[in-house]
């Protein structure tokens, strides 16, 4: 289970999250929606542990222990992921020799010993059949020459590969066509298990027609301002975040 | 009345100037070889050691830099060079030894067909011409005090010819390798004339430098033919602090040729490398690649000089360096395209990573083009990794220190992989593997 309590964050002087609270129950998908700028990826950011940020205040519980005190690898060892809005490209490292060494370090944080060769190759090419990455996709350099949506598949091919036991997927729809949809999706939903929970940020409703969320929050000004099931995705899809946006500048 | 300024020789010029009056008789070459040396040494002298107002070694003042010269090495005994016969067997062939810049045939071998080599001393003893005034008009081009000076005090070196329409599998390999007990100077000068329409590859590395304190000067001049593809690589690497090397690398590119040249520096004490490539033959293709990995007080220094002499060329010039504790490194390079080159196709890039306050990159690329039709550009980055993708790697489970590690060897090996060869790909991706972790510690 996740609990984010009393959270504030700031960049310099500016403060982004103000008093945030959120639990994501085991195996439950939450979804986060809200306006531009109002703290959706600062949120995932802390979480997974990005240095720009500074946490003035609150916790983030990960099955009751507070995240903030590790750094982002530990966090990556005790099962957090995160599929980034903007998959950064790594010229130089090809997929394979990146998956090999994440898998390992993870292991080796967790007192695991290294995988062998076979166990590795066969752990990959059932993620890869997942997510439908082809195997000269996998001997290029991370993300490298790749386009917008690629980039995002192989975000979630990583989490499909690494099983983590709490994902955030931060905007994974922008950017993708209908058909790269789908198959995220589907990725996503043949992960979710009673134990494994998921963090899907988004701005449009979209993306929660293929990934069905137990809960939706909506969030303006830096806090979480109204939770609610599915359905309220459909609201804020008719309606927009007028209201919510107008209640903040209020 | 006017006040002329005449510096001061400096000890290591004087140095010079001894060693040259003392060796001139022994060294190598017929009566006009003797007097192309003396007008060598002369324009050596007159110039001095190289320093920071000359432009081309403003950011390596040998002058400051070189304190000592270093006596000439002596001519390796037989004994000497036979007791590296064992470590010699281990080397890859088909290989060149030469010992304190001698050629050493017993160490070498076996040759490939369609290949011929002398020793550099037993083309200047016989006076071949040809061979002559190429190496002088070779020194007269790069108007260089310091390849004067090699003019001067060339002991030996190698003469290859490969003969047109050769196609070699394997590499061949040039291994420098260090005997002399005492601290030495070393002066070799190779020629490589590969034919039209020859497939040819050399690669240059060095045996057992380590723990040697010397001073190299290596002069290695390149023709090749018309529709010629060669390629080079050269590992600099393993010498003491206190050590000296300066690398010359003359290259001309007849038409419609494919020249690649990759250049690792790593673990050497002051390096110069200067690089003179003259296309002059249309539609050619040529690359040239390296990565310096400096730390300590190491300098590096990269300098080129690229003239497109002729129409239609392609020329590529990539160079890359990490820096870490008070290390320096130096890129120079310099396009000049002649009037007559349209369709030109040049470009020219630097990246540094620069890991610790104190180490300093110095970048200067430089165009000049005479010719109003062709596609030139250069660009020089310095900085540090990249937060987002260290982020981004230790997101996915990697310690701050391997991710760090894996973006440095990435940086490195990205250069190192287009070698074109998996043996020597394999080798290079080693040597920057060792540099890596002897950085681990720190």
């Amino acid at each position: 289970m996740l609990e984010v309590k009393n959270l504030s964050v700031s960049i310099g002087d500016r403060e982004i999250l103000k008093d945030l609270n959120l639990t994501v129950a085991d195996g439950e998908v939450a979804a986060i929606m809200g306006p531009n700028g109002s703290g959706k990826s600062t949120l995932s950011y802390v979480i997974a542990g990005k240095p720009d940020y500074e946490v003035t205040s609150g916790e983030v519980l990960l099955d009751g222990e507070n995240v903030l005190d590790l750094s982002p690898d530990e966090r990556a060892a005790k099962g957090l992921f995160l599929a980034f809005q903007y998959p950064v490209e790594i010229p130089g490292v090809t997929t394979m020799t990146f998956l090999k060494a994440t898998l390992n370090a993870i292991r080796r944080q967790r007192g695991e010993p290294e995988l062998s060769i076979p166990d590795f190759m066969k752990r990959v090419n059932a993620s890869a059949a997942k997510l439908d990455i082809k195997s000269d996709l996998l001997k290029r350099a991370v993300n490298v020459g790749f386009s917008g949506g690629e980039k995002k598949r192989m975000d979630i091919f990583q989490m499909a590969f690494l099983e983590p036991r709490f994902a955030i997927l931060d905007e994974t729809d922008s950017g993708l066509d209908i058909d790269a949809l789908r198959i995220v999706a589907d990725g996503v939903n043949a992960l979710r298990t009673k134990t494994r929970s998921f963090l899907v940020i988004t701005h449009y409703q979209r993306l929660l027609e293929y990934i069905v969320p137990d809960k939706v929050h909506v969030m303006a000004g830096g806090r979480i301002v109204r939770s609610g099931g599915k359905e309220l995705a459909l609201e804020l899809e008719k309606n927009g975040y007028r209201d919510y946006v107008e209640a903040e500048v209020a | 009345m006017s006040i002329q300024i005449i510096p001061t020789a400096t000890a290591a010029e004087n140095a010079l100037a001894d060693a040259f009056r003392e060796a001139k008789a022994s060294l190598p070459g017929t009566a006009s070889v003797a007097e192309q040396r003396a007008q060598a040494f002369e324009a050596f002298a007159r110039a001095g050691l190289p320093n920071r107002r000359i432009e081309a070694w403003h950011y390596t003042d040998l002058r400051n830099l070189m304190r000592r010269a270093l006596p000439l090495a002596p001519i390796p005994s037989q004994a000497q060079i036979a007791k590296l016969s064992a470590e010699a067997l281990k080397l890859p062939s088909p290989r060149l030894v030469l010992v304190d810049g001698v050629f050493a045939p017993e160490l070498s071998g076996p040759l490939p067909a369609g290949v011929t080599v002398t020793s550099l001393a037993a083309a200047l003893a016989q006076g071949e011409p040809a061979l002559i005034e190429g190496l002088a008009a070779a020194w007269a081009e790069a108007d260089d005090a310091m390849v004067s000076l090699n003019a001067a005090l060339m002991q030996d070196g190698l003469v290859i010819d490969v003969a047109p329409g050769t196609t070699l599998e394997a590499p061949l390999h040039i291994v420098y390798a260090t005997v002399a007990s005492e601290p030495a100077a070393r002066f070799s000068r190779s020629l490589v004339r590969v034919g039209t329409g020859a497939t040819f590859r050399l690669n240059e590395m060095s045996l057992g430098q380590g723990g040697r304190v010397g001073q190299t000067n290596n002069v290695l001049i390149f023709e090749v033919g018309d529709d010629a593809n060669v390629a080079h690589s050269l590992s600099l690497t393993g010498t003491e602090p206190a050590s000296l090397r300066l690398e010359t690398f003359l290259v001309k590119i007849g038409a419609k040729a494919q020249f690649d040249s990759f250049a690792l520096i790593t673990g050497a004490g002051l390096v110069r490398r200067q690089i003179y490539k003259l296309f002059n033959g249309a539609d050619a293709k040529a690359s040239l690649r390296g990565v310096s990995l400096l730390r300590g007080r190491e300098h590096a220094d990269t300098t080129l000089f690229v003239r497109h002499a002729a129409t239609g060329c392609e020329g590529r010039q990539n160079f890359r360096y990490i820096l870490d504790d008070e290390a320096v490194g130096v890129f120079q390079g310099k396009i000049v395209v002649d009037r007559i080159a349209q369709k030109t196709d040049g470009r020219m890039l630097a990246k540094a990573l620069v890991l610790s306050d104190e180490a300093t990159m110095n970048s200067r690329p430089e165009l000049e083009i005479f010719a109003d039709d062709v596609a030139c550009g250069h660009g020089a980055t310095i900085g540090g990794l990249s937060e987002d993708q260290l982020f981004y790697l230790q997101s996915r489970g990697l310690p701050a220190n391997e991710a760090e590690a894996l973006l440095l060897e990435a940086f490195a090996a990205e250069l190192v992989d287009e070698i074109g060869d998996e043996d020597l790909i394999a080798a290079y991706r080693a040597d920057v593997a060792a540099w890596l972790a002897g950085r681990a510690g720190a």
